[in-house]
């Protein structure tokens, strides 16, 4: 893009506009007529899936941003609301929160080939610089969207990231209450993260337009990092480079509709299901997956202010790229040790990542250790070394010579790669036996008529679930986010409009005030909630010794265990979530004579899957306590099986229009992949 | 640079924030020796303990420069009221909430990263680098103190 184009519409009045803003013009020769090199690979797609998922971002955001509260005491329960009662709640809140992880994969995905094939040297610095600014943007943008649900993760990351600004020396202490708004975490907080979460991604949108700007002067990059000479090395972006992003995007998008529709809460965290208390902080405080790495160098460093400056250092060191790296070969293809140590680093980043999230104990506080200083020499040692000792293999004449040139022989087997391999291997072995293994007995797995692609509630499960739930649970147990309407709701225990509203007249309501200024008392509706047992908390805690028995509509879904490695890997596969079910499950049935030697603290009960074993709730089922109308058998089992599905139902009760509509999506996104596959090896028949 | 001041002070506590974190006043006569309580004052936990002589002496046996962050425990506690510990519950790590009566210093353990403190409230071992922040308070009875 060098000067106005001369690009002419044929249309009248696309001609009369043309002449007043010629933005016809400039969309033909950015994207239409644009020259691209002809030997990308599909690496370079990432650019426009980042583009698209910028998109979908903004899109899906402003539209939550419909129905979201930004208060501390209704955030919560609005982004419940949304999920339950909003048309298509669920499927934009998953989109907008899957999005955000495939936002951060592609962008990744996006630097790394950016590192490997040199795409930050001259003359692109400032658009590797630009980058890295949209990097730091979006990191920005990602933690405080993830603080807006006001969840126990929400709020302790955000208390603990606010935190470390209090290393400042001197005025650390008050850029935390500048933050805050507050003397802590609390609603002024989370309010101007609203806003400032609707600001930033237009921010980033304007960057991103510098950054396609930087690119279009300098012209894109490509594997053999050889700039292309004449017309014979490149091709016109569209069709060419269209139809390859098109498919490129369309696989993406599969990926990402595997965890919109059938993983939506793989890559969050159980403990954001359950709503804030600045009172109890989570046994684990862990980020989101893409903040892990810098993380784990954080809590690597023993001292604070030198952990929040190294954290910040990893991020900012990118910037200094193009002067670390000063090497005259552009592309790691001809760079044989720097092709070796950039696999060695992408395992360090991952290593990194997978420390993140373990608790700083052990063998992990060393390998952190080591592998932040892997990290830091990987850019301030190594990479300026390299370019003064290496010598590099020749390089094609032109990308024209590159692309009619047979394909090279084999690599060589990397035998850096091959330790590193064997390092995290020796990790995860070690992390087998770790201390947190002993902290929680792990549920055995059941079956659930609800897991997998085709999975559905059992009807009968969920009414006799209902029954267990309102003879004994919710005796202590409040089910608030269950209106008596949802029992009729298609994907739920099946009752009729009119048995709903039969039930819901058993309940009494509070109401008022009447014309008299008085509270009253009058039969349920189907529009009214599953009502509390207590007033409030404190009246809860009275009855229960001290204890508050926590609502149980979210419950399957607030509760998990560690699936440890290599499971968590296969779980993607498997569309294994039933962590929760299994777990809820487990303590219904867990309650053990207390074994010889363990002493229980006053009021508390022995349970064999509670993690400390004490659990504040005695036993709740006992056999025949129940009797089913079904003629199911009257057993522990049976009930707790009955009441685990009824609750993981409470706690998503749109899963089966949920799994519904991702076959569909799925369908559709195979077939159209598959057109675009075949659509781009016909358009680039005659180029190759 | 005067133009900018309001768009920056804007962030600052506001009014309303800053009444609701006014001084509370906490009746001491509830809390047994051994015994602890936790408050809220401007958001943040506050930990009132009732130590016993056990926990006091073992505290003031510390040699005090072998501490990681030096302070004796008279300096942490009001004169004449030496068994009222009144801290603020907030690891000086990453801020999480320590757990009173844990640890082996029978003061706090934090369970986010395995700080200790002993019963002054003092940093023993951990990478917290700070002893448990001591609020400002004051006793206006013997039986009763003011926070903040």
């Amino acid at each position: 893009m060098s000067g106005p184009s001369d690009y002419q519409p044929t249309n009248p009045a696309l001609k009369w506009i043309e002449r007043r803003l010629p933005i016809f013009g400039l969309v033909h020769s950015s994207f239409v007529a644009y020259p691209t090199p002809r030997n990308l690979n599909y690496w370079w797609t990432f650019g426009a899936i980042l583009s698209l998922m910028l998109g979908l971002q903004i899109l899906t955001g402003v539209i939550l941003a419909m129905h979201y509260t930004p208060h501390a005491d209704l955030a919560f329960k609005s982004v419940e609301s949304i999920v339950r009662d909003v048309n298509y709640g669920w499927l934009l809140r998953n989109m907008h929160a899957s999005g955000a992880s495939m936002f951060f994969l592609a962008v990744y995905i996006h630097m790394f080939r950016g590192l490997y094939y040199g795409s930050y040297k001259e003359p692109r610095e400032v658009l590797w610089i630009l980058g890295v600014i949209i990097y730091l943007l979006m990191m920005a943008t990602g933690f405080m969207g993830y603080v807006l649900p006001w969840g126990q993760m929400s709020f302790w990351g955000a208390t603990v990231i606010t935190n470390l600004f209090s290393a400042v020396p001197y005025v650390g202490d008050s850029i935390v209450t500048l933050l805050w708004g507050g003397y802590s975490v609390g609603n002024p907080t989370l309010n101007r993260f609203f806003s400032l979460h609707y600001l930033l991604p237009f921010v980033i949108a304007g960057v991103v337009v510098l950054h396609v700007w930087a690119l279009h002067v300098a012209g894109q990059n490509n594997p053999t990092g050889v700039e292309a000479r004449t017309e014979k090395d490149t091709l016109p972006f569209t069709p060419y480079a269209t139809i390859k992003d098109l498919f490129g995007t369309s696989c993406f998008l599969l990926f990402y509709a595997w965890f919109i529709f059938y993983m939506p809460n793989y890559l969050g965290d159980a403990d954001n299901y359950i709503p804030a208390n600045p009172g109890v902080t989570p046994a684990h405080i862990v980020p989101e997956w893409y903040y892990l790495p810098f993380y784990a160098i954080l809590r690597s460093i023993p001292n604070k202010l030198a952990g929040v400056t190294a954290m910040f250092s990893a991020i900012l060191v990118l910037a200094f790229l193009p002067w670390l790296d000063t090497a005259r070969t552009r592309s790691s293809k001809y760079r044989p040790l720097a092709k070796q140590f950039f696999w060695v680093f992408v395992v360090v980043c991952v290593l990194l990542g997978y420390l993140g999230a373990q608790p700083p104990e052990g063998i992990y506080v060393i390998a952190g250790r080591i592998l932040t200083a892997c990290y830091f020499a990987y850019f301030l040692i190594l990479l300026p070394l390299l370019s003064r000792i290496e010598k590099p293999r020749p390089l094609p004449n032109s990308i024209a010579e590159d692309v009619l040139a047979k394909s090279g022989g084999k690599a060589v087997p990397m035998v850096s790669t091959v330790i590193m391999l064997a390092v995290a291997g020796a990790l995860f072995a070690g992390s087998a036996q770790n201390a947190r293994a002993e902290e929680q007995q792990t549920p055995p797995s059941q079956k659930w008529s609800f897991a997998g692609p085709l999975g559905t509630y059992d009807r009968g499960a969920l009414q006799r679930g209902l029954k267990v739930y309102k003879e004994v649970c919710s005796n202590c147990h409040s089910l608030s986010y269950i209106a008596f309407r949802n029992l009729a709701d298609p994907g739920g225990p099946g009752y009729s409009p009119a048995q709903a509203a039969a039930l819901a007249s058993e309940y009494k309501v509070k109401d008022g005030p009447n014309d008299q200024g008085d509270m009253f008392e009058r039969p349920g509706r189907p529009a009214d909630y599953f009502p509390s047992p207590f007033p409030n908390d404190q009246a809860a805690r009275a009855a229960n010794g001290g204890g508050l028995p926590p609502d149980l509509s979210l419950i399957t879904k607030a509760r998990s265990y560690e699936r440890g490695f290599p499971w968590f890997i296969f779980d993607f596969f498997t569309q294994f979530q039933e962590q929760g079910p299994d777990y809820v499950s487990a303590i219904l049935q867990g309650f053990e004579k207390k074994p010889a030697g363990v002493t229980l603290p006053e009021g508390t009960y022995y349970n064999k899957y509670f993690p400390g074993h004490a659990i504040k709730m005695p036993q709740p089922l006992t056999k025949g306590q129940v009797t089913y109308d079904d003629g199911s058998p009257a057993t522990v089992e049976q009930y707790s099986r009955d009441v685990t599905t009824f609750l993981m139902w409470a706690a998503e009760p749109r899963m089966e229009a949920r799994k519904q509509l991702g076959l569909q999506v799925f369908v559709f996104l195979i077939i159209f992949t598959g057109l675009m596959y075949f659509t781009k090896k016909k358009v680039w028949a005659d180029a190759h | 640079m005067a133009t900018l001041w309001p768009f920056i002070s804007q962030m600052n506590p506001d009014a309303s924030t800053i009444a609701a974190g006014a001084p509370i006043e906490v009746d001491l006569t509830p809390i047994a020796s051994g015994q602890d309580i936790k408050v809220f004052w401007r958001g943040k936990p506050i930990y009132i303990m009732n130590r016993t002589k056990k926990q006091i002496e073992e505290a003031r046996a510390v040699p005090v420069a072998s501490l990681p962050d030096p302070a004796t425990d008279q300096s942490r506690v009001k004169d004449g009221h030496d068994q009222w510990l009144v801290v603020i519950g907030i690891c000086t790590h990453l801020g999480c909430i320590p757990i009173a009566h844990e640890g082996n210093y029978d003061g706090f353990f934090c369970p986010c990263h395995g700080s200790q403190y002993d019963s002054s409230g003092r940093i023993r071992q951990g990478p917290a680098p700070a002893n448990l922040a001591v609020p400002p308070y004051q006793f206006v009875s013997d039986s009763k103190i003011q926070i903040g």
